[in-house]
């Protein structure tokens, strides 16, 4: 059984690297996200961001460093972790023969969470009627975004997972999914949301991360007023013990140096 | 994991319901087997009616492969098996819960070709006792190896052909057993519950679900 | 005036000599252990071969085709029981988590791979044997299928190890394999067993435990054993060599792998 202690961190990695074969999907991540913060995590293509979701989620085995996941090393409390954390991911896990009704209930049971919020859930995220009774193969992209973040609000874990969740969505969903992150925050769940699309969410946002190369290269807290240019530090976790994010405000570029080093020149 | 298992399998079925794929694909492929037997052993009944334990058996474990890939192929539909590791499902009860829905289809395949058997091979069933234990018992191990097996091998690409031939050896014991059985049973055979054959599949069943059990889980995490 | 924030541990790229394998593989003492092994078998195969052939005597019975009794029962002896068991026990101590190493994973891949070359020895030597003597190269009797059903059952454990994936996922799924083959080689055994036999009973494990064999024979065969003893150890150190040598080969490129990666960052950090 899983220690019973309520956890201040929501998720903790130190020097956390990510493999898959040979490639190293995370190479050496320091992150710390405490408990009730909406952090956004952005950053180009082939980042990490979602290899960094699925490691959080427990899905990618760490290959060296330290993760604790709402207090709890993944590896050691496999199911409890599991049960509390909720990742929206690019594929939708549903099954194509069950209805989206079907589909849900499995999912929620599945969770160990209470079925009394499917109802509840459902029509907030507009599934209703028929659609309720259709099969999963037969839904749109967008439908089956909506199915799986019904799953979600139905199971309400204590950290959201959300990978790239405005992408393949309306602009009336987008706005019903922000409102669903902000109801989360509010409730005192944890949200990451790893998006393309940084404006959407950034004044939902308390902090946000930049990750480049496997690595986390930069964090500011959004709302303060700094515009994200010149902001851009090296982190190293919690290095000012504060809790928050470690900002640095630095008034130049960084320029990388030939020994491997970055200067940062005045 | 009790819970858990109800829970997979009664998904399992109803997906089976839905699509009836055991229904109109894995069944009728046993009885095509069996049928193909017939025609190979041609149209005296005597060669047929000794064969008829051994042919069933082989057209069941033939059956059992195909059973197994399709229990793994509902999992890659969207991610799907990616969503079972995340769901918090116990490893144990997935297995279980798998291995009972494969077991179903496998008994209702095994009915249908009992009465092949009985219909196309012109044989007799004396004790039928013995019959059902033998497929009871035998498809009880052959459920689990396969859903074992099947795990071991759902991520890989050469899945559907790596399958068979992982799988097919380590069943050969119910094989085995299973036609000694019915030879016993189609000879009008005492019930002798002490005969070593029921030991071979208890003792094979025995192994195979302590295995699942445990191992499931990290198979699973390991893909 | 310049601030340098160094970057973490992005070391330039590992020097070939690096790259070589350390301790047990490259070391001179198993370099040489090999060849001393390697030589003795060498030794010891020609010397069974030549009292084999010529010192002993031929048999009342089979006459000169007894001489394969040199050969057949120690081939089977060493694929049954070094080989394959040396790979059960070293999958299970692979799968166990405070042993886990992938010293474990080579060893037993190691093992199936020579024992299954001498499996297919056992099967060819044993069918030579049973033409003239049964009548017949092939028959369903219980040593045979149990032999046949191993060698399928290892085959498979190849098979798998050849599927590409990174190396402790196979070994993972190698080890599990092996585990579930190993579990049915005796369920096997048993069936087998009770069906008739051609197989002559064991000649000097027999119930009497008095062995049925004598003089200058009994000793080639002792021989024998231990010739292809040496063989087995032989092969496996070089077989279980070229894995570690191998895997090593893409321990280095993941450290080449780290340091690119990381570079990604640095570069679009500019």
């Amino acid at each position: 059984m899983a220690p019973a202690a309520p956890p201040t961190s929501a998720l903790s990695l130190r020097n956390v690297v990510a493999l898959s074969g040979r490639f190293p999907l995370l190479a050496g991540v320091d992150l710390e996200v405490a408990v009730g913060e909406t952090v956004l995590v952005e950053g180009p293509n082939g980042a990490g961001k979602t290899s960094l979701l699925r490691v959080a989620a427990g899905l990618v085995p760490v290959a060296s460093g330290r993760l604790a996941v709402l207090g709890l090393d993944p590896e050691r409390y496999r199911t409890t972790v599991r049960r509390r954390v909720g990742l929206l991911a690019h594929a939708s896990h549903l099954y194509d023969d069950l209805t989206v009704r079907e589909n849900i209930r499995f999912a929620v049971r599945a969770a160990g969470a209470d079925t009394g919020r499917i109802d509840g859930a459902c029509e907030r995220l507009g599934l209703v009627g028929r659609l309720l009774r259709t099969p999963a193969a037969k839904l749109s992209a967008g439908q089956r975004r909506r199915v799986a973040l019904a799953v979600l609000v139905a199971r309400a874990p204590e950290l959201w997972l959300l990978d790239e969740p405005h992408a393949g969505l309306d602009a009336a969903a987008r706005r019903l999914l922000n409102e669903l992150i902000a109801e989360a925050n509010a409730a005192g769940a944890t949200v990451v949301v790893a998006s393309h699309e940084p404006e959407l969410v950034a004044d939902l946002a308390t902090r946000s991360i930049t990750v480049v190369g496997g690595r986390v290269t930069a964090e500011r807290s959004t709302g303060d007023g700094r515009p994200a240019g010149d902001t851009a530090v090296r982190s190293t976790g919690d290095g000012d013990g504060d809790g928050g994010p470690d900002t640095v405000a630095l008034r130049a570029a960084p320029v990388p140096r030939p020994d491997g080093g970055i200067a940062h020149v005045a | 994991m009790w819970r858990d298992t109800v829970l997979v399998a009664g998904k399992d079925l109803r997906i089976e319901i839905r699509s009836r794929v055991a229904l109109s694909q894995v069944v009728p492929f046993g009885v095509v087997a069996l049928a193909l037997f017939a025609f190979a052993l041609g149209p005296d009944r005597a060669p047929m009616a000794k064969a008829a334990p051994g042919l069933f058996w082989v057209a069941v474990l033939f059956t059992t492969v195909l059973a197994v890939q399709r229990s793994v192929s509902v999992e890659s539909s969207d991610g799907a098996r990616d969503g079972l590791r995340l769901s918090g499902l116990d490893p144990a009860g997935q297995f279980l819960g798998k291995l009972l829905s494969v077991a179903a289809q496998l008994l209702a395949l095994e009915a249908v070709l009992a009465v092949g058997v009985v219909l196309l091979f012109g044989t007799r069933i004396e004790a039928w006792w013995l019959i059902v234990a033998s497929c009871l018992l035998g498809t009880l191990g052959l459920a689990a190896a396969g859903v074992l097996y099947g795990a071991l091998s759902a991520g890989l690409r050469v899945k559907e052909t790596i399958l068979p031939f992982l799988l097919l050896p380590v069943v050969t014991p119910v094989l085995l057993a299973g036609t000694r059985i019915w030879q016993a049973a189609l000879a009008g055979g005492t019930p002798s519950y002490g005969s070593p054959w029921f030991h071979l599949l208890i003792a094979f069943d025995a192994v195979y679900l302590a295995l699942g059990v445990v191992v499931y889980g990290p198979i699973q995490e390991s893909a | 005036m310049t601030t340098t924030v160094p970057v973490t541990a992005a070391e330039p790229a590992a020097t070939p000599a690096a790259l070589l394998p350390p301790g047990l593989v490259q070391s001179r003492r198993m370099v040489w252990t090999t060849r001393i092994i390697g030589m003795a078998a060498a030794v010891t195969v020609a010397l069974t071969v030549w009292l084999g052939l010529w010192v002993t005597p031929p048999d009342k019975v089979q006459g000169d085709l007894v001489r394969l009794v040199y050969l057949h029962p120690g081939v089977a002896w060493v694929a049954l029981y070094l080989a394959f068991g040396l790979a059960a026990v070293a999958s299970l101590l692979y799968l166990w988590p405070r042993t886990r190493s992938l010293f474990w994973d080579r060893l037993a891949a190691a093992a199936v791979e020579v024992g299954v070359v001498f499996n297919v020895c056992t099967l060819i030597s044993g069918s030579i044997w049973g033409r003239p003597t049964w009548g017949v190269w092939w028959a369903w009797d219980a040593r045979l299928t149990l032999t046949a059903v191993l060698l399928i059952l290892f085959l498979g454990y190849l098979t798998l190890r050849r599927v590409p994936a990174e190396p402790d996922v196979r070994a993972k799924r190698c080890a599990y394999a092996a585990l579930f083959a190993a579990v049915d080689v005796p369920l096997v055994h048993f069936s087998v067993v009770w069906w008739k036999t051609l197989h002559q009973g064991a000649t000097v494990l027999n119930a009497n435990l008095s062995p049925e064999i004598h003089g200058s024979m009994a000793w080639t065969l002792l021989l024998g054993f231990v010739a292809l003893t040496l063989v087995f150890v032989w092969m496996l150190l070089v077989r279980y060599r070229i894995g570690a040598l191998e895997d090593h080969l893409g321990s280095g490129e993941l450290e080449v792998a780290l340091l690119e990666r990381r570079n990604e960052g640095a570069e679009a950090a500019r």
